[in-house]
């Protein structure tokens, strides 16, 4: 003790990999002065299951499981990605029918994930119930994918060329009955439960905040960018798929009610995506055709030209991309993809760095990120 | 209602008889007061059967009450904590507990029976008796809050002339505990949850402590057990059935006192919640940011021994809101608050620790509901928002005493039909 003064010193503190807010096997190494967070340094790895290697050495079809497991709260995203970059390389047409189950696969899967992000960001930030909800109907979904396709997390479903199965009228009414579940009354329910709660928007406003040109310069996509206001959105501006054929909007953040890029616009952006895409799926189901539900040449085996290609779709989390090269073979020479979250958390210690944040605060912006780890290691 | 008399009426020459029912001669009531809790003086007049020094009869009559206290504490414990997962259960849409017993109600045994048989792991570096010695002295720092509380009329370990200052004392050994466990378990997130504990619960003893001197300059009282009874009206004790001790209706309660008492009950069970470490302010456990806040490294009896001071601390603070705010014991109606004898203990009994244990769900409610705050937040709920509001509203409530020379803010010119 010095002249009365308490010497302090600043404490050098390891959270994760195993910690229950980052959300998988991430560690965040963080420099605090109390409770303030000064720096933050993230180590990722601890995940890495070397998909593109196991992709060079199985075929075009037998890489679709691997997709899944990448992002796998919402692996239709991925399958559609991959399977879309396949169908590209080799200029195959998809059919009708399958095109549309490949839109509402995907959307209510999106639903899904969003419902994951929604509650395990409510329990970021102490409140355990909003997660239960949000599981209460998530597991509506994941039911209807069990009857499509037999699984509820990894589904395989979208392949090259078509789909796995077909869907059954019953799981048409089931998918038409959930969306008369879901959207207005569940989602306004969440709203009223969390979104608008007083603790939850000075927990989430003015914090993490994420300007346009830090998330561009980042590679942040999805939902995370558009919260920052920034309208970007794959299946609008660059429409795969079918996209181009249904309406909906595109929500961003407007800063409501704080800054523009903050948690809360963050988090937002995704409560007002599930109702778009409950809209994207009343439109596919009212439009859905007759007919075959998957090319059967494309099924027995794929064995492209010779080339390569980037295709990206939008995924839950933002940008999913494949970029494959082919030599002719059974098996792709190369595969390269792009995952969402790895860019989308790549902007974290920027973020922390900028601002006061505290201890909570780092909870608070890795929820919003709303990373899947499975698809930052690959 | 004839029959519910004469009914306490045989009960009570019963209880006479058994010399349960401990009214002086000229009735005073101070009598029942220092006869303490009611199973004290039977194990009193038990042992004095036997020809046995009056030390042995007064230790054996403390174990007694102890063991009832402690009792108590550990059945509420085994109650609160399967009413919480049921409660949180039920909120969420779940069904809880359902296997261990009918509706898993002997869920908690199991899960106690697991604790107590678990190994008893004290990580290398741990400070090994401070590790040993914080948990204990948490608890034992609850434990001793319970001693001037009373349960129900006449059900009181000791009727403290300064309960309500020993309660407020004594509730400050539990931060030193905490901060045993957080520093002696040598992790950092127990040292977060640690500092967190200490900021936390010593910024809101001062409302809290606010909301104690108002009560008490309302009252003139720091027995808890004169300032329920302020609360039940005016007080007339005559004759030996107990039958005619005047009772008043609600609005004497100190919440109905005067507006000013309202805001301090608010403001007392906001700050109560973030004493005993409840959500919104549950920042020193915060699971998704510290693990587990100070008792991460803790397992087995130890971590058993946390969490039971946990539960005993959040029936503790409602109890206490009762007796300063909510009319302890007293239904608030007059003819049934009016009953006496065993059947009026017996019932006051029921509506003290039922109303606490409304307050307890209250709590549980609110966990289950909202998120969590953060430090800066919870600090400033605290000292700018909380203080200055209980600060005025104690200047307000002594200044109503003096003008309106205790009249109730309900009672003001309302003749009370005795």
């Amino acid at each position: 003790m010095d002249n009365g003064k308490i010497r302090t010193e600043e404490m050098l503190l390891n959270m994760g990999p195993q910690h229950p807010s980052t959300h998988g096997v991430f560690r965040v190494v963080i420099r605090t002065d109390g409770e303030m967070v000064l720096e933050s340094e993230s180590h990722i790895g601890y995940l890495h299951r070397c998909f593109e290697k196991c992709a060079e050495g199985n075929s075009y079809i037998q890489v679709v499981p691997y997709t899944d497991r990448m992002d796998y709260l919402c692996a239709m995203a991925n399958n559609l990605g991959y399977a879309e970059t396949v169908e590209k390389l080799m200029g195959l047409k998809v059919p009708e029918r399958a095109q549309y189950i490949r839109v509402i696969v995907t959307e209510l899967n999106r639903i899904a994930s969003h419902l994951m992000a929604f509650g395990t960001y409510g329990l970021d930030l102490g409140a355990v119930t909003p997660f239960l909800y949000a599981f209460r109907d998530r597991e509506r979904v994941l039911k209807v994918f069990e009857k499509i396709c037999g699984q509820r997390l990894n589904y395989s479903y979208i392949r090259v060329g078509g789909v796995t199965f077909d869907v059954t009228p019953e799981i048409l009414d089931d998918i038409k009955a959930f969306c008369a579940y879901f959207d207005p009354r569940i989602i306004d329910e969440y709203d009223r439960l969390l979104t608008y709660n007083g603790i939850f928007i000075s927990r989430t406003a003015n914090v993490g905040v994420l300007p346009a040109d830090l998330a561009i310069s980042h590679g942040v996509t999805g939902p995370s960018l558009r919260g920052s206001g920034v309208k970007r959105d794959l299946r609008k501006d660059e429409p795969f798929a079918i996209y181009d054929r249904f309406e909906f909007d595109v929500p961003v953040g407007s800063g409501e009610m704080g800054t523009l890029g903050d948690c809360w616009d963050r988090y937002m952006v995704r409560i007002r995506e599930m109702r778009q895409s409950v809209r994207i799926i009343r439109q596919a189901l009212k439009d859905i055709p007759d007919g075959l539900f998957c090319d059967k040449k494309a099924f027995r085996g794929v064995k492209p030209p010779k080339g390569e290609v980037y295709h990206k779709i939008e995924g839950a989390r933002g940008e999913v991309g494949f970029y494959l090269v082919s030599d002719g073979t059974t098996k792709p020479y190369r595969c390269k993809a792009r995952g969402p979250s790895f860019c989308n958390i790549s902007v974290l210690d920027a973020l922390v760095a900028n601002q006061n944040c505290m201890v909570a605060d780092l909870v608070a912006i890795i929820g919003s990120l709303d990373i899947v780890m499975g698809e930052v290691d690959r | 209602m004839n029959l519910l008399l004469q009914a306490n009426g045989t009960l009570n020459t019963l209880a006479r008889e058994w010399n349960l029912v401990r009214t002086a001669a000229d009735g005073s009531k101070t009598t029942l007061d220092q006869g303490g809790i009611f199973l004290e003086a039977v194990v009193r007049d038990a042992l004095s059967a036997f020809v046995l020094s009056e030390w042995l009869i007064t230790g054996a009559a403390l174990l007694v009450v102890c063991g009832l206290v402690f009792g108590f504490i550990n059945l509420f414990a085994l109650w609160a904590v399967w009413a919480e997962r049921k409660v949180s259960a039920h909120m969420q849409c779940r069904l809880g507990p359902m296997e261990v017993g009918p509706h898993g109600l002997l869920q908690t045994i199991a899960d106690g029976i697991k604790l107590t048989v678990k190994e008893d792991i004290i990580p290398r570096l741990a400070d090994r008796p401070l590790f040993i010695l914080a948990p204990v002295i948490v608890f034992t720092g609850i434990l001793m809050r319970f001693v001037p509380l009373p349960f129900g009329e006449h059900v009181i370990a000791s009727d403290m002339d300064v309960g309500l200052f020993f309660i407020a004392a004594v509730g400050s050994v539990e931060v030193l505990g905490v901060i045993m466990a957080g520093w002696a378990s040598n992790n950092k997130w127990s040292l977060f949850g640690t500092i967190r504990t200490a900021t936390q619960m010593v910024s809101y003893e001062i409302p809290i402590g606010l909301a104690f001197i108002a009560v008490v300059v309302s009252s003139g009282s720091l027995s808890l057990v004169e300032i329920v009874e302020l609360q039940g009206g005016e007080q007339s004790v005559s004759g030996t059935s107990g039958l005619e001790q005047a009772a008043g209706w609600f609005w004497h309660w100190h919440m109905f006192r005067n507006p000013f008492l309202l805001v301090l009950a608010v403001s007392y069970l906001i700050a109560s919640l973030a004493e005993c470490k409840r959500a919104p302010f549950d920042l020193p456990e915060a699971e998704s940011e510290l693990v587990s806040g100070f008792h991460t490294e803790y397992s087995g009896i130890r971590f058993a021994l946390f969490f039971l001071a946990e539960y005993a601390a959040m029936y503790l603070v409602s109890a206490v809101a009762v007796v300063l705010f909510f009319g302890g014991w007293w239904t608030g109606i007059y003819p049934i608050d009016a009953i006496g004898g065993v059947l009026g203990v017996l019932l006051k009994l029921t509506v003290f620790v039922g109303k606490a244990l409304f307050l307890v769900f209250i709590q549980m409610w609110v966990r289950w509901t909202l998120p969590r705050v953060r430090l800066d937040q919870m600090m400033h709920i605290c000292w700018k928002v909380l203080l200055p509001l209980s600060l005025v509203a104690l200047a307000g409530s002594c200044l109503w005493e003096l003008a309106t020379g205790g009249a109730t803010f309900f009672g003001l010119g309302i003749a009370v039909d005795r």
